[in-house]
């Protein structure tokens, strides 16, 4: 019988999609792009909000939008009915989007009269925590109406992001959510994230979001 | 839910270490990978085998090695090992500090360490 011999590997299984994400980000700054990768369970309000934000944001930014979907063409139906520049990509049953995907949908896009492009990233908590997309920053939405425990479930999620945004607050009397206790459980898992309670739909703070939103990229755009 | 992406990497990165090499086959593939991370072992290793019929992998055994989750008091500088549930609760056992400041030390890994090989 032949011996058994190693071979010493210590490669990281995501590294080629961390090489691509960083090849990536050195191309936004070349084209002057600011990318958001905005991550949720499905129904938390992604499409509702990126609507509402691009709105806020008014003329100071020319923003686009790449949409991933499973497999259907709902969400940027809706906004490139406002206008917007949307590419969809169909990610035939993936259950996240990775760099590789993200920069097909930036090819989609005319990046020379963009200033940012907004990631909606496949509905789900679990596997776009894995990814690195390429994006110059992470958001995520937790919405009202899914509790305030899901730091405990999805940790991941809630430590890789830079900004919680905590939807559908106008839900807030009929619920029983401890905004405080979110916020101690984020924070524990996160402490640099920064948290904005906002309605997409009523436009509560949604203007302190915009505010973020256009000091990040601003920040990108000039460094 | 992604474990299919990630064993193709796990395929990917093994059948390269053994490019051009004197290996008959692999027997087995060592993966250390973190609690943090929602992969199931035995997922893992269904689709490894269904990916890996007809390659030098073919019935290779997929060995992981799961990382606890360890945090590093910011505060006090204590280490700690937590699981994935309790890390939005998680307090310090040195100081008990009502605002702690935490962190990760391990419980992100996603590596193959090592092939062991005919």
């Amino acid at each position: 019988m032949n011996e058994i011999r190693l071979i010493e590997v210590k490669q990281d299984i995501h590294a080629d999609n961390e090489a691509l994400a960083n090849e990536l980000r050195q191309r936004l700054r070349k084209e002057q792009t600011f990318l958001l990768n905005l991550m949720s369970s499905p129904g938390a309000g992604k499409t509702t909000t990126i609507l509402s934000t691009i709105s806020a944001l008014g003329d100071d930014l020319r923003v686009g939008v790449i949409e991933a979907d499973i497999d259907s063409m709902v969400d940027a139906e809706k906004v490139a009915a406002q206008g917007i520049s949307t590419i969809q990509l169909r990610t035939g049953g993936f259950c996240h989007l990775d760099a590789s995907m993200v920069k097909r949908g930036l090819e989609g896009l005319d990046l020379d009269n963009l200033d940012a492009v907004i990631i909606e990233n496949v509905g789900n908590l679990v596997c776009p925590a894995e990814f690195d997309t390429g994006a110059i920053k992470n958001a995520m939405i937790l919405s009202v109406p899914e509790g305030d425990d899901k730091p405990l479930k999805y940790p991941l999620m809630f430590s890789v992001c830079d900004v919680l945004l905590v939807n559908k607050i106008d839900y807030l009397e009929f619920a029983d959510f401890d905004l405080a206790a979110l916020r101690q459980r984020a924070l524990r898992l996160n402490p640099t994230l920064q948290i904005f309670e906002i309605s997409a739909k009523t436009g509560a703070g949604i203007e302190a979001w915009a505010d973020w939103f256009r000091r990040e990229a601003g920040a990108f755009l000039s460094s | 839910m992604h474990e299919l992406q990630v064993t193709e990497q796990i395929l990917e990165i093994a059948l390269k270490h053994v490019e051009g090499q004197d290996v008959s086959r692999i027997v087995n593939i060592h993966l250390r990978i973190g609690d943090l991370t929602d992969l199931e072992g035995e997922w893992i290793q269904h689709y490894f085998d269904y990916l890996s019929k007809g390659t030098l992998a073919e019935n290779a055994k997929l060995e992981i090695e799961q990382v606890p989750i360890v945090l590093a008091c910011e505060d006090c500088g204590a280490h700690f090992k937590v699981t994935k549930h309790e890390l939005g609760e998680a307090k310090c056992p040195e100081c008990q500090d009502d605002e702690p400041n935490f962190r990760m030390i391990s419980g992100r890994e996603y590596t193959v360490m090592n092939l062991e090989v005919v």
